[in-house]
């Protein structure tokens, strides 16, 4: 039997990297059904989670995968599902639960293209959209994107500790391309990954409200079978976890649901500079596109264009200042990312019109080369 | 203050969430009657009742969970048992209960419901059967028989009805029982056993909707209980093929079906993880 971190030098997919990551987490359960191009993480967290005494199953589909790992999070343990397209449709309804209930649990959406079956076993990034809203409802999410199998590795155990902190279900948006590609990836000792849990109730257990919130605006988080005897629902409610079906408790509750996200931008949002210093042409991407944007970011040095990149590692919530100040400084920003404008939409937004937003984008099925990037930075 | 301490309780006022009542059921419906032998035999089993948990849909009878005062949870419509699928894998150590309605269970919760069976995940799950959906005034529902009225088959409903213990027997309910609110008694006996035993448990309880199905189908509310009373026949240990839901034919209630076999947990722990044993969980 192996440990929960595989300390070490390895060279592994995205997939497993992913699976291996949310092991280093603290994950012990995990609830999926089998769809290309995610099926390894599920295939090797049946393997792995055994091996640290935790539970895999294999579900009816992805509605029920959803709702197992919402169970088995307000049982106490850190739980999540990997998928990809037509799963993630699947799963939009009790993501919802997960976001109302404030039930925290990583879901990965290895994206393919669409829509509906579309092309299973080729990358896109044409979900990013139904991150942000693709459930019923207003509110608020963190989705992250990593560019490679160790950023897999490190940003699904980030994914973890932000769902566990701010009791959000938290996505991982990576794509077929990361998913599959095998690269080195280093995982460090169980003693220097630092992890987090959800904020757990202090006194005495008549008086405990479950959604009353704590100083950063998270309420601690009682358990099922601790004797809280805790009610909750995807029904608007207030403090106590009742019902309360009134336009004033869904705009408190929406009020704090959106607020708890909002106000701790600055801790959640991470990105990346890539030679922005004196760039007079900013990209901006994420995933396997930010790794186009880069090599294109290079060629245009060589060719005398001072083109820098912004790499989004948070697209939800969107790092708004990071755009607006890109806004300012540059006289283009260009949008990469294998869709027809989904980011690129929040990015034009940021811009306020101040300077032209390009897009560089395909249909899905294929990665961005650099060149038609390129083409872009020359005619700016 | 005087007046307040003379007050009786009511001997479930400590299984009941009192600062939400009163509940939003129906005079006439039947959930109210189901949900009290089921506290009754919560409370009656000797079970860790800070173990138990209710999960429910959504539905007239998924506001149960609402009202219980142990760990409840009210999720989406026709997933309380993949969430309670969840919960029970995380915490084996936790008894779990499914309250929920037909509709929410055997229509939008169907493909779930089959699959718990299969694997013999260790749950209770009570059905409350009214025949159509409540909740949202009376529409068809998986179970309403054929040639009912409901709002959606205004000229009788063309469609076959579900055998739920049948359809529960055929995916490997490790217990089938089904009974009416009129059987109060055999129903908490029931309740009580199913949270005793090991393995997927299931309970039909038949239940009249006055407002919902009675008043399309020329049923006052007494005559759904009269009807079972004249129509019902108890048959312990009959065969599901042979359990009638039929006001013409009769209406079969009893405890059909009961075999132990290996939870879902048990076999995944022999199976898969040997060196880990349920009870360290």
């Amino acid at each position: 039997m192996k440990p929960a971190v595989l300390t070490g030098e390895h060279f592994i997919t995205g997939d497993i990297a992913c699976a291996e990551g949310a092991l280093a987490a603290g994950c012990l359960f995990f609830a999926g059904y089998p769809i290309t191009p995610a099926t390894e993480i599920a295939e090797h967290m049946s393997s792995r989670l055994p091996d640290v005494g935790g539970t895999f199953i294999q579900m009816e589909d992805e509605i029920a995968a959803m709702a197992a790992v919402l169970g088995a999070s307000c049982a106490g343990v850190k739980s999540m599902t990997a998928t990809s397209g037509p799963g993630f449709s699947l799963m939009m309804e009790n993501l919802g639960l997960g976001i109302c209930t404030e039930t925290p649990c990583v879901v990965v959406n290895v994206q393919r293209a669409g829509p509906s079956t579309g092309l299973p076993t080729l990358g896109a990034q044409g979900d990013m959209m139904q991150a942000r809203w693709g459930s019923h409802g207003h509110y608020e999410i963190i989705a992250l994107a990593p560019d490679s199998p160790q950023e897999l590795f490190h940003q699904t155990i980030t994914a973890f500790n932000l769902s566990e902190i701010y009791r959000v279900p938290v996505l991982v948006m990576t794509d077929e391309v990361t998913g599959h590609l095998s690269e080195r990836v280093v995982i460090p000792e169980a003693s220097k990954i630092p992890l987090r849990s959800r904020p757990r109730p202090t006194g005495r257990k008549d008086r405990y409200k479950p959604f009353q919130p704590g100083p950063d605006g998270v309420p601690p988080m009682a358990i099922a079978g601790e004797g809280y005897g805790i009610h909750v629902t995807g029904l608007t409610h207030d403090e106590r976890g009742y019902p309360v079906m009134t336009a004033e408790a869904q705009a408190d509750m929406l009020r704090r649901l959106t607020e708890k996200i909002r106000r701790n931008v600055r801790d959640i949002v991470l990105t990346e500079s890539y030679r922005l210093e004196d760039a007079d042409v900013a990209v901006v991407s994420y995933g396997v596109s930010a790794r186009s944007s880069l090599a294109a970011v290079d060629e245009a040095r060589e060719m005398g264009i001072r083109a820098g990149l912004l790499r989004l590692i948070t697209v939800w919530p969107f790092p708004e200042e990071e755009i607006r100040a890109l806004a300012r400084k540059v006289r283009a920003l260009v949008t990469v990312e294998i869709n027809l404008g989904q980011v690129h939409l929040e990015v034009e937004r940021c811009c306020g019109g101040r300077v032209p937003a390009f897009l560089v984008g395909n249909a899905g099925g294929t990665v961005i080369p650099p060149e038609s990037i390129l083409e872009v930075f020359k005619s700016i | 203050m005087e007046k307040s301490k003379k007050k009786r309780n009511h001997p479930l006022d400590g299984l009941l969430r009192t600062d939400r009542i009163p509940h939003i059921w129906c005079a006439g419906c039947g959930i109210g009657t189901v949900f009290s032998s089921c506290l009754v035999a919560m409370q009656g089993s000797g079970i860790d009742l800070q173990k138990t948990v209710m999960v429910s849909g959504i539905g007239c009878s998924g506001r149960a969970a609402g009202y219980v005062k142990l760990d409840s949870y009210h999720t989406t419509h026709g997933r309380a048992i993949p969430f309670a699928t969840g919960m029970k894998l995380a915490n084996p150590n936790l008894n779990v209960v499914v309250f929920s309605g037909d509709g929410d269970l055997f229509a939008i919760g169907g493909n779930h419901f089959i699959h718990a069976a299969r694997r013999n995940v260790d749950l209770t799950v009570i059905c409350v059967n009214n025949l159509n959906y409540g909740m949202t005034g009376g529409q068809a529902a998986a179970t309403t028989p054929s040639l009912a009225k409901t709002t959606t088959t205004p000229m009788g409903n063309p469609e076959q009805p579900f055998n739920l213990p049948l359809l529960a027997f055929a995916s490997g309910a490790s217990y089938v029982a089904r009974w009416t609110i009129l059987h109060t008694r055999d129903l908490t006996k029931s309740i009580e056993e199913a949270l005793l035993r090991k393995g997927f448990s299931f309970i039909e309880v038949l239940a009249p909707c006055p407002t919902g199905y009675g008043r399309r189908n020329r049923e006052a509310p007494l005559e759904t209980l009269k009807l079972y009373q004249e129509r019902t026949i108890t048959k312990n240990g009959a065969h599901p093929v042979d359990v009638h839901l039929d006001i013409h034919r009769g209406i079969t209630v009893g405890k059909f079906h009961e075999e132990d076999r290996p939870t879902c947990v048990e076999m995944y722990d022999r199976t898969c993880r040997p060196s880990f044993s349920v009870e360290t969980a």
